[in-house]
């Protein structure tokens, strides 16, 4: 907005223009913000850039179908993407009940001061923080040697069927690293709904049940959702934790049953730039692989994204 | 009545303007009436003049205070005692105005009278005049103390103006049979008495109408308040 | 109060009336925590009939509002003593499920607070969770309700639009066809006309009028001169405790309470 005609000559300039000083901040301000936001969108491209200039030519329906061939110097990436898909898959249906339903009691049935809700919290928190190769340490002694081997010795006398690393158990630790998210993001998603949409299902003889039911959760899936696949798609790319838990370097079968092994696209990154007999014919397959992994994550976040608006709008019918 | 005063200092000014000039015109009848009174007795005639033209001043001290009332109950919507209040200023402006034409008419009837010389002593009249006056001051000083005991002794006295009346009625006719002469003083002057007796009646509306504003207790058409239990 | 049945079709008249009671609040006393939020207080609710509860922010009647359907003890430091009967039975006590007190006793709050789902779900809701199935049924009592609001004209050509695209008049209708709907014997609104404006609080006042001759209504006002035009009893509250309850018209033509007079008549300093 500037001033319209200049004023005329010998007038005194117009109450209403703006101060000299505070131009200047506003000058300052936008100027450091769009240089800060400029720098990262340089950054982004420069590393997305490398990749996908170097990885675009090597994505192909053959690399997404292909096993890796040639002491992975030829093929594709596919056992690793199944071995991905289902880890996740697995992951999710593991920590979405627990999750929701953790965060539905914390928020709707704990009584707030009690020593169990605090603790709870406390081991949520501390959980969220714990660092990842952490967990493959937890997932490799709780997980595969003492859950996997109290099943072989009560099932399979003693012969080693499940207390080795395996898909369930990877599966299994993964959810546990994303069960603070999913437990914090659905906490949110219900502490969002108002009080007075609950206050009047009470008022009208619902018990708290299926207040909850029918009133606090659906308006809470949204965020529920957006939490889950936040969740997802960290999960997708966590490397540390599956290592000792279950994931192989290279398998000639996809894994058929939950106790196999598997492959995955981030494990499969690292194999590729350390353990390849011939680094410059791995290198472009390291690129596709990365561009990959980098989609599957993209596509994941999209999702989300898509997914909260979707049900905004479907819930908001005006002002909201 | 409360003594505490309202938030809204517009509004405790309003109310305090309607009191006053409530009370300004309850000086200006009582002002007239004493005029005519002492007019009739002293056969004053530049005095019943002048007090015929104060009606036109009561008048329009009637339509001020119309007017202020309809703009209090418009703009404050008041409830309990100021409602009380205001809707018995407005009654009470319009006995007061009766009174005034009453105290007119009694000035009218005293130029009459001055035509002829005086027919009698006036012994009762007088009497009465004094005892409604006092009527409608006590009235008026019940309404601005807000005292209903003694607005309640004011309709007590009514019964002593009624007999008055009777009485000097019953005089005033002996003088008009004996001689037909008499007839035109008589007839004047027994007007006035039915002036004097119906200022009494409205001195007593003004009494009660005090005792409902202070009490929320209607007394109105049966004179008397009756104790703390039924009713309302 | 003695019981005689009302003939008479005058409003006004009935307003003089007396009525059978239907709550019948004895000692009752509400504490958060360890301060007391409101004294021991005793009122006859009379059936079908507009009772209104007035005072200044923060005197109880809010508090005590919410008493009367057991919707105070979702504060957890709430204690409520004494007892409140509706038509003879209490309806504090163990073994009293407060879920079916409200199912008796609706509320209607302050601000509107419809459910993000259609009109006719909205309306609908308190049925289902109490168990209805027939879609006849159910269909039926929302148009009932919604007609009983004075909202049927206005929606039920679009019955499964989103209830959150109505006005907040309209919203406010909704909500009360949704407590409606349930058929509760006692209707508790809290400020029901606080956010609308002038024109939304005069249909709100005429539907409460026209409701108080199938329910009980009690309702929380701020605004005197609501109070006035809506009421048949007044209760008036001050400082948690209560300081008067007679028949509006008493009320606001010769309270007996000073404090009473003070308040209504704007003399608070």
């Amino acid at each position: 907005m500037t001033a319209n005609a200049a004023p005329a000559q010998g007038a005194p300039p117009s109450r209403f223009a703006r101060a000299g000083r505070n131009k200047v901040g506003d000058i300052a301000l936008t100027v450091a913000s769009g240089a800060a936001i400029l720098m990262v969108l340089l950054i982004l491209a420069v590393i997305l850039g490398d990749v996908v200039l170097h990885g675009a030519p090597r994505l192909s329906l053959k690399f997404f179908f292909t096993a890796p061939q040639q002491g992975m110097t030829e093929g594709g990436i596919f056992p690793a993407l199944i071995g991905t898909l289902a880890m996740v898959l697995l992951m999710t249906v593991a920590v979405v009940p627990v999750g929701v339903a953790t965060a539905i009691y914390l928020r709707e049935y704990a009584p707030p001061a009690s020593l169990l809700t605090r603790g709870v919290r406390i081991a949520v928190a501390n959980l969220a923080g714990v660092p990842s190769i952490v967990f493959g340490l937890f997932g490799l002694g709780f997980f595969v040697q003492f859950v996997g081997g109290g099943l072989d010795r009560v099932f399979h006398a003693g012969a080693r069927v499940w207390g080795q690393p395996a898909l369930l158990w990877a599966s299994l630790t993964m959810a546990v690293l994303t069960l603070p998210v999913v437990i914090v993001a659905t906490e949110e998603a219900l502490r969002a709904v108002p009080r007075e949409l609950r206050e009047a299902s009470l008022a009208l003889g619902a018990t708290k049940f299926q207040t909850v039911l029918y009133v606090v959760l659906p308006q809470a899936v949204p965020g529920i959702l957006t939490g889950t696949i936040l969740a997802v798609s960290r999960g997708a790319g966590e490397v540390a934790p599956i290592l000792f838990t279950g994931v192989a370097y290279f398998l000639p079968n996809l894994p058929r049953s939950l106790h196999d092994q598997f492959m995955h696209l981030g494990n499969h990154i690292y194999v590729l730039s350390t353990q390849s007999p011939d680094v410059d014919a791995t290198r472009p397959l390291l690129y596709g692989t990365v561009l990959a992994l980098l989609l599957l994550t993209f596509v994941l976040n999209l999702s989300a994204v898509v997914v909260r608006a979707k049900m905004r709008r479907r819930f908001a019918g005006g002002a909201q | 009545m409360t003594s505490r005063e309202h938030t809204n200092r517009e509004y405790e000014q309003e109310l305090r303007k309607l009191r006053e000039q409530v009370l300004r015109m309850g000086a200006k009848v009582e002002e007239i009436i004493s005029g005519s009174i002492k007019a009739l007795l002293e056969r004053d005639t530049v005095l019943a003049t002048r007090m015929i033209a104060f009606d036109r001043k009561i008048n329009q001290m009637e339509v001020d205070i119309d007017e202020l009332c309809m703009l209090i109950l418009a703009r404050r919507q008041p409830v309990a005692s100021d409602l009380r209040f205001i809707t018995m200023a407005l009654k009470l402006v319009t006995d007061l105005e009766r009174i005034g034409d009453l105290g007119v008419n009694i000035s009218e009837r005293v130029m009459e009278l001055n035509e002829e010389p005086q027919l009698k002593p006036y012994v009762d009249l007088p009497r009465m005049a004094d005892e409604v006056q006092a009527m409608l001051r006590e009235a008026l000083d019940a309404f601005v103390a807000g005292d209903p005991d003694r607005a309640q002794a004011v309709i007590e006295r009514d019964q002593t103006v009624d007999a008055y009346y009777t009485q000097v009625f019953r005089e005033l006719l002996t003088y008009m049979m004996e001689d037909t002469h008499n007839i035109y003083r008589a007839t004047r002057l027994q007007s006035i008495a039915k002036y004097l007796e119906r200022i009494g009646d409205h001195a007593t509306n003004l009494a009660e109408m005090v005792v409902f504003m202070v009490k929320g207790k209607d007394i109105r058409h049966t004179g008397k308040l009756e104790g703390e239990s039924a009713g309302g | 109060m003695s019981p005689p049945s009302v003939t008479s079709q005058d409003r006004n008249q009935d307003r003089n009336q007396d009525r059978p009671t239907k709550l019948a609040v004895r000692d009752l006393s509400v504490f958060y925590g360890e301060k007391r939020a409101l004294a021991p207080m005793t009122m006859d609710i009379p059936e079908k009939h507009v009772t209104a509860l007035i005072g200044p922010s923060g005197c109880g009647k809010s508090t005590y509002l919410r008493s009367l359907n057991r919707m105070n003890e979702l504060i957890p430091s709430c204690r409520v003593t004494g007892d409140v009967r509706l038509d003879g039975e209490p309806i504090y006590g163990p073994g009293i499920d407060p879920v079916v007190v409200r199912r008796r006793i609706g509320m209607v709050f302050q601000r509107s607070n419809p459910f993000p789902k259609s009109i006719f779900e909205n309306v609908a809701y308190g049925l289902r969770i109490g168990g209805m199935k027939s879609r006849e049924d159910i269909a039926g009592r929302v148009e009932r309700a919604l007609s009983q609001a004075a909202l049927w004209s206005e929606v039920k050509e679009r019955l499964q639009d989103s209830a959150l695209g109505l006005s907040g008049g309209q919203q406010q209708r909704l909500c009360i066809a949704r407590a409606l709907a349930v058929e509760p014997e006692v209707l508790l609104m809290d400020e029901p006309a606080s956010a609308l404006d002038p024109i939304a609080t005069a249909h709100i006042e005429e539907l409460i009028d026209e409701l108080s001759h199938d329910y009980t209504v009690v309702i929380v006002t701020h605004n005197m001169q609501q109070a006035a035009r809506v009421s048949d009893w007044t209760a008036f509250f001050y400082m948690g405790e209560l300081v008067e309850y007679d028949r509006t018209n008493n009320i606001f033509t010769k309270p007996s309470k000073s404090k009473t007079e003070d308040y209504i008549t704007g003399r608070f300093g």
